[in-house]
């Protein structure tokens, strides 16, 4: 059916302002589109489809596999020739975009308020430390108090501390989803928000565990970009599975009406949980990963500033589509970069533009708002990628061009 | 004795000091068709709220297939074999006609989130399984041509449909119509007519339906309940409905007959 | 000499007695201790009078001190309350507007150099203001749409107001220029009362019962308590529920500009953030009290601020979890009676 779009796509698109076809071509939105695509399809049935390529299964296993390909050759690339500066933001955005994956199962696909990322990112951190420092290192960070038996003696390899991380930090939102997701009510979001709160309170305040406001330091610089992004495709992986289940199809019933969700059946409080464990359990994974690439955590770094990252990646990327995440987690990580340009003093023409710090965030804030007061779909919407709608429109900015040149 | 199939016993539901409903007492045989009918505003719909869960009771006794169910939650009845539809019908907009037919098979999945994210296992025959079911009672509803439509662009009629393949979808016993032809014109209503007779006898199904069209619930129903006010004031076949002044009182205000 | 003070130099007895020796007055042990005063002052409690005896001198401060935090929580709750039983909102940005309270009223006297009770006036009325903006601007364009978009909404506005701030003002914390009408403290029946707690006191009971009366009495109440129950039949009433819900947010407001006024003669530090914790909390007493329900918000707040102090008065070795204490008894009220003390089922 998808084939046929290519004509009557083609009618709509010419009717439309440029970037309404963004999304207009088959992607349709509006309840009078939908109509109209509709008739136009059953009326044209013995058009003949130009240009019109289909994508089989099998091709499109194909293309995911070379485009993957491509992708690890980059990376390879990347790791022997890329400087210091760029391969930090490469890191950067692997595991930014393994976080709004994650939160974006909890808001967009479950559509419960969390958040809670920035708490389970310190706790997946912070287990991950203390697993991987030999005794000796801890002996040597924790000099107000020493660090408590068992922990003080266990030491693992990464890979083990990182499952630990995403372990302890999905047992945890275990705890927490019981009292709250019983309930109905937006208390997920105050609650999420407080256990933030705690959490940094908590690590201030146990210096026997956490070695408190001096935080960890000289942590092994474990990750690189075979370790980040390897993480970050398997769950893109898993999560894409997850949604594609029935499972996940269960979320997206408790998003759009939980009242009838439940009249058919649908356990609204285990749906909800399963995505708030698996999200914290991703969070906690994506700790471990940061701590040991930054080598040095501390209490302050995990603020709420963090969650509101996530936030505005997921928002802007569309909330629900986990394409959207990982686009918006590109964009935000990379123009979050661009714009650090604002804070620092720039010199153009004799001017010195002293730089406003800060000034990032209020531009983040105000993106954030005018997003979901004009454009709350974000760039996805609710669709996700695929082969087949990429090369359609290809063929329909084809067409377009070629019969208006 | 053999068993109830599906009664309610003195079920009342009061909001603060206000009783919604009181009283009623309803008897569901397998195989029939009920329906519940009385004015605006008479508690009807309260009654199915109740009696899926989603509304508690304040007394009185829900019992069906021989268990009682009263207090528990939606989702337990609804896996017991009670399927309803909505008044303002509740699809999910944003899911396609056969994803919202899919997902109430959740409750029939067989396999783990484990076999789910790896696709091994019962994942594939699951997932097969699933959607063949889905296409079958679109089929069954004539709603395949919009089986890759969003849920939330159906035109009316067809989306009161999808909300009883949705039901469908739960393999239940006794399904529960709540105004099933509202907005529909005498002809789609006597297509209706016949598909509630078709579904019942081909997927052997209990029916009970609220509605305010008198000529499509005479035609359908077996039996017939009335309540006014939240409490019931007549019980039994069509013809003896029709006749009772007590319903005529009550439908068209105190005459002097 | 009132007990308290006997008490504070029977504790440096104490302690100077373990040191061994005298303790000359500029040592850096004695300043510590001094500084010390919670922690030390009640673990010194038990240990000089024992766990039977109670010294309620203490006791009773320790709760003129609770109840003090607890009206000022109380106060920020309400507005919380309101807004979310007529829109079911968490205004997130509610803290903040505690934080603009604070700041206006900072600027109009110290800047203006406006006499202080105008200041607190303008502030009161500016805050209201910047409550039906936000309203009117960023959550009424929303209305319509899913729960989760409100929610972004309003925690993006949160945002923007804290870092207008931090860019605006600077980060560095201000003290805010006390009136001397509020400082100093009077001593009744041994226990030493600041003159801040009693003026919070009455504020707080002469805004609740306004409050109270608008809610229950006035045409605007009635409508407010209506939309909180379906919103769809007040707007087919032929009533503007743009003016009321305005109204909502106004009064709200308003409560929460005369909590972050008294708020910060308690607590004298100014800075962009200093909003968000009491927002939080504030949030948690109204779920304690009952969503949706006035009196309930006042109550939770109390509770909440009873709460806070006399736990860290009894376990003092805790004082750092201070901020805990509300996730804590948030956690618990979910799991035991989530429609909270006074409050009722709110339909969805």
């Amino acid at each position: 059916m998808l084939g046929k779009s290519t004509f009557c796509g083609e009618a709509l698109f010419c009717t439309k302002v440029l970037p309404g076809h963004f999304r207009n071509a088959f992607c349709i939105t509006s309840e009078s589109e939908e109509r109209a695509y509709v008739a136009a399809v059953r009326g044209m049935s013995d058009t003949l489809q130009r240009n019109d390529t289909r994508i089989t299964p099998g091709r499109d296993r194909m293309l995911t596999c070379v485009s993957l390909a491509t992708f690890l050759c980059f990376l390879w690339y990347a790791d022997s020739y890329f400087g210091d500066y760029s391969i930090r933001i490469l890191n950067n955005i692997a595991i930014f975009t393994m976080l709004a994956v994650s939160y974006n199962l909890i808001n967009g696909v479950t559509g419960q308020f969390s958040l809670g990322p920035n708490a389970f990112l310190a706790i997946g951190a912070y287990t991950s430390s203390l697993l991987t420092l030999s005794p000796e290192e801890k002996l040597r960070t924790f000099i107000i108090e020493p660090l408590v038996w068992p922990i003080s003696e266990i030491s693992v390899s990464f890979p083990v501390s990182i499952v630990a991380a995403g372990v302890v930090a999905a047992l945890l939102a275990l705890l927490m989803a019981i009292p709250v997701f019983r309930v109905r009510g937006d208390y997920l979001a105050i609650v999420t928000l407080g256990f933030g709160e705690v959490i940094q309170v908590v690590a201030n305040n146990v210096v026997s565990v956490t070695n408190g406001p001096l935080g960890l330091k000289g942590l092994p610089p474990y990750t690189n970009l075979w370790w980040s992004w390897g993480v970050c495709l398997l769950t893109i992986l898993c999560v894409v599975r997850l949604v594609n289940s029935s499972y996940g199809r269960a979320m997206k019933a408790v998003r759009e009406d939980e009242t009838a969700a439940e009249a058919m059946a649908i356990n609204a409080f285990r749906t909800k949980t399963l995505a708030f464990t698996f999200s914290a359990f991703v969070q906690g994974a994506a700790g471990g990963l940061l701590a040991h690439l930054i080598t040095t955590i501390s209490p302050s770094l995990f603020t709420f500033m963090l969650t509101f990252n996530l936030l505005i990646m997921i928002v802007i990327g569309g909330l629900g589509s986990t394409t959207g995440a990982v686009i918006g987690a590109v964009l935000v990580t990379w123009g979050g970069e661009l714009l650090r340009a604002f804070e620092e003093p720039v010199t153009v023409f004799g001017y010195t533009y002293e730089g406003i710090p800060g000034m990032r965030m209020v531009i983040f804030s105000v993106l954030l708002v005018l997003v979901m007061l004009f454009a709350r779909s974000g760039i996805m919407g609710r669709h996700e990628f695929s082969w087949q709608a990429l090369i359609n429109r290809c063929h329909l900015i084809g067409n377009f061009l070629r019969r208006h040149s | 004795m053999s068993g109830v199939f599906f009664r309610t016993e003195r079920l009342t539901v009061s909001f603060g000091g206000l009783a919604a409903l009181s009283n009623l007492d309803l008897e569901i045989q397998e195989g029939e068709i009920v329906g519940l009918i009385g004015p605006n505003g008479a508690g009807k719909t309260t009654a199915f709220n109740a009696i899926t869960g989603i509304v508690k009771p304040s007394r009185g006794r829900i019992v069906f297939l021989d268990a009682d169910i009263t207090g528990w939650r939606t989702p337990r009845i609804a896996r017991s074999g009670i399927a309803r539809t909505f008044q303002n019908i509740r699809l999910y907009e944003d899911l396609t006609v056969t994803e919202n037919v899919m997902v109430a098979a959740h409750c029939s999945v067989r396999y783990s989130v484990v076999e789910a994210i790896s696709g091994l296992g019962r994942f594939r025959s699951d997932e097969r399984r699933i959607h063949e079911r889905a296409q079958f009672l679109l089929d069954l509803m004539g709603l395949t041509r919009f089986a890759r439509e969003k849920a939330g662009s159906l035109p009316y009629g067809s989306q009161r449909k999808l909300e009883i393949a949705r039901g469908l979808a739960l393999n239940p016993q006794l399904l529960l119509l709540d105004e099933p032809v509202a907005g529909m014109n005498p002809h789609e209503t006597m297509e209706f007519c016949e598909l509630v007779r078709t579904i019942r006898t081909e997927l052997g199904l209990t029916v009970g339906l609220i509605d305010h069209d008198m000529g499509f619930v005479m035609d359908v129903c077996h039996k017939i309940k009335v309540i006014d006010h939240g409490i019931p004031i007549a019980w039994g076949t069509p013809q003896e409905i029709q006749n009772d002044p007590k319903v005529i009182a009550a439908y068209l205000g105190e005459t002097s007959a | 000499m009132c007990s308290a003070r006997k008490f504070y130099y029977e504790c440096v007895f104490k302690y100077v007695r373990e040191f061994g020796g005298t303790l000359p007055r500029g040592s850096l042990h004695f300043h510590a201790f001094q500084n010390e005063s919670y922690r030390v002052k009640t673990a010194y409690l038990h240990a000089v009078l024992g766990p039977g005896n109670v010294d309620y001198g203490f006791v009773l401060q320790q709760i003129v001190f609770g109840l003090t935090l607890g009206c000022l929580y109380g106060l920020l709750a309400i507005g919380y309350t309101m807004v979310y039983g007529v829109l079911r909102l968490i205004n997130f940005a509610h803290g903040d507007l505690l934080m603009a309270s604070a700041y206006i009223a900072f600027f109009g006297i110290i800047i203006f150099q406006i006499p202080w009770p105008l200041a607190f006036l303008l502030s009161v009325a500016l805050t209201a203001a910047i409550g039906i903006l936000i309203d009117r601007g960023a959550y009424k364009p929303i209305r319509n749409s899913p729960r989760i978009s409100a929610l972004i909404t309003a925690i993006g506005i949160s945002f923007l107001l804290e870092n207008l701030g931090l860019v605006a003002i600077g980060g560095r914390p201000k003290t805010f220029p006390t009136p001397s009408l509020f400082e100093g403290s009077q001593t009744i029946a041994g226990v030493q009362i600041p003159n801040l707690s009693i003026w919070v006191f009455l504020v707080t009971c002469v805004l609740l019962a306004g409050v109270m009366l608008i809610v229950r009495r006035t045409k605007v109440g009635m409508a407010m308590r209506a939309l909180s129950r379906d919103m769809e039949t007040v707007r087919l009433m032929g009533i503007d529920i743009d003016r009321v819900i305005s109204f909502t947010f106004a009064l709200g407001s308003g409560l929460a500009a005369a909590g972050g006024i008294l708020w910060c003669m308690k607590y004298p530090a100014v800075e962009p953030f200093m909003g968000v914790i009491p927002g939080l909390k504030a949030f948690v007493a109204a779920v304690i009290g009952g969503i949706g329900s006035v009196s309930g918000a006042a109550l939770g707040g109390l509770i909440l601020g009873l709460g806070e102090i006399v736990i860290v008065a009894v376990w003092p070795d805790w004082s750092g979890y201070r901020d805990a204490t509300a996730f804590s008894m948030l956690i618990i009220i979910l799991l035991t009676r989530p429609t909270g003390i006074m409050g009722e089922d709110l339909p969805n």
